[in-house]
């Protein structure tokens, strides 16, 4: 059998930094990746991080992603590329499929989950029509393949991921006809939000898309004002001429791994939907299993790449190889960080709901 | 959502909204057994597109809340994967760097 360490699920901000901080300790560390290139979704991210000075705040995704992946090479981190992590055994055996032809199967000691999440639908008649997809699907098409996914795009969602999405859309050479909401106000950040409404954009809040229209591609979008009970109102129908519909409706973390190897579940609607219990060090309810980044509660690549290092930390010292006075001086550090960036009209919601998870019952 | 009984809700099995109303009203309100009676959650994707939904579809239709809807079953293994890699299993280190 394949011994490791420590065995990182993901190499997205939150599983490369887990991977480096454990490294750093001086563990043994691979990392398992579905995907043909690391980085997850920074190399997507072409625009700035918000945040402070120490939370790389002003430098973008792409940047910190090649950063962190110097970094995991500087310190000797294996990474499996294309490999899927299919299921966890005896808490402690990951089975993989390397290249969708050979499986292996690792023994590690510790296991760090850094699975991230997965795009909400929203559905509607016409939403299986070609043309229609996730915002982060298009976001991979143009920043990661260079593919304009559409000429005249549907935005359905005022969140950071819409309103950053939709910039990203215009600046590729698209044209966003609209963003609807369907809550009364805007979900996103006041900086990308006026960004795109400077572009022209028109913002539609209490508005949903009620059909696609087409036969064998979009070829337009009704869009209805909905009632305080987020009804439809008769008679307010409008069609857009559109080709695409981006949904921008919110993330679900990936939990399938955990629960699977049964990781007891803590539902966080705040956070994205049921969550792994876990507690501040980021283990959860399984001693050899850790989680980090979108899987433990959808929040932001920076507070990812915060408890990819907790869960890092936290693994290697487990593992006997952090004396206890480092431990903590690195422990209250992160923390100090995690706490900073869960501050504030955005953050406070975030702090209290990752409280709650840390409170809930181990079970 | 709108009445369009016939959109696909699970995209995947190609279940209907209709579908999965009627597994819910003769009395299959987890989001497990209405998957077990119309194989909504059952294809490529294993669910992860329409559990969400189903939940929702069920808690509106039952009038309960959303938490109390009994969510999915999480089986091992999470990708669709070939026979032939579970055939193809390889035990040498040497051969995994």
């Amino acid at each position: 059998m394949v011994e490791r360490d420590i065995v990182v699920i993901g190499s997205g901000p939150a599983g490369l930094c887990a991977a480096i901080e454990a490294a750093e300790a001086g563990a043994k560390v691979l990392i398992v990746d579905e995907n043909a290139k690391p980085g997850g979704q920074l190399f997507k991210q072409i625009h700035k991080f918000f945040g402070s000075r120490e939370h790389r705040a002003g430098v973008r995704g792409i940047d910190i992603g090649t950063l962190l992946l110097k970094q995991a090479e500087e310190l000797n981190i294996e990474v499996w590329l294309n490999t899927e992590a299919c299921g966890i055994f005896d808490q402690d055996k990951v089975w993989v499929v390397r290249d969708k032809h050979t499986s292996v199967t690792i023994h590690a000691k510790r296991i760090i989950l850094a699975t991230g999440a997965n795009e909400n639908a929203v559905n509607f008649p016409g939403w299986t029509l070609p043309g229609v997809m996730g915002a982060g699907a298009a976001q991979t098409m143009i920043n990661i393949h260079r593919v304009l996914p559409g000429q005249k795009i549907l935005m359905i969602g005022s969140g950071n991921v819409g309103v950053i999405v939709s910039y990203q859309l215009l600046q590729a050479g698209a044209q966003v006809k609209a963003v609807v909401e369907a809550a009364p106000q805007l979900g996103g950040y006041g900086v990308h939000t006026a960004k795109v409404r400077r572009a022209g954009v028109p913002f539609y809040t209490g508005h949903t898309v009620l059909e696609a229209k087409g036969t064998d591609h979009i070829e337009s979008a009704v869009v209805v004002k909905l009632d305080a009970a987020w009804k439809p109102i008769a008679g307010t129908e409008f069609e857009l001429d559109v080709d695409t519909i981006c949904i921008a409706a919110g993330l679900t973390p990936a939990v399938e791994l955990a629960f699977g190897a049964g990781c007891r579940s803590v539902n966080s609607p705040v956070l994205g939907g049921l969550v792994p219990w876990h507690d501040e060090t980021m283990r959860t309810s399984l001693s050899s299993i850790y989680i980090a980044g979108d899987v433990s509660g959808v929040e932001e690549a920076s507070t990812a790449m915060e408890e990819g290092r907790m869960a890092g930390l936290s693994a290697a010292q487990s593992l006997g190889y952090l004396q206890e006075k480092r431990y903590r001086t690195r422990f209250e550090a992160i923390n100090h960080n995690l706490l900073a960036l869960r501050s504030g009209m955005f953050g406070q919601k975030r702090r209290d709901a990752k409280k709650a998870i840390v409170a809930a019952s181990k079970g | 959502m709108t009445d369009d009984k016939d959109m696909f809700i699970c995209r995947c099995e190609e279940v209907t909204l209709r579908e999965i109303e009627q597994a819910i009203d003769e009395g299959f309100v987890t989001v497990k057994d209405v998957k077990r009676v119309t194989r909504a959650g059952m294809g490529l994707c294993q669910g992860r597109t329409c559990s969400k939904t189903i939940a929702r579809i069920i808690a509106q239709r039952t009038g309960r809340p959303l938490e109390d809807v009994l969510p999915k079953s999480y089986r091992f293994p999470v990708r669709p994967e070939k026979m032939l890699a579970v055939e193809n299993e390889e035990f040498n280190d040497a051969k995994n760097s």
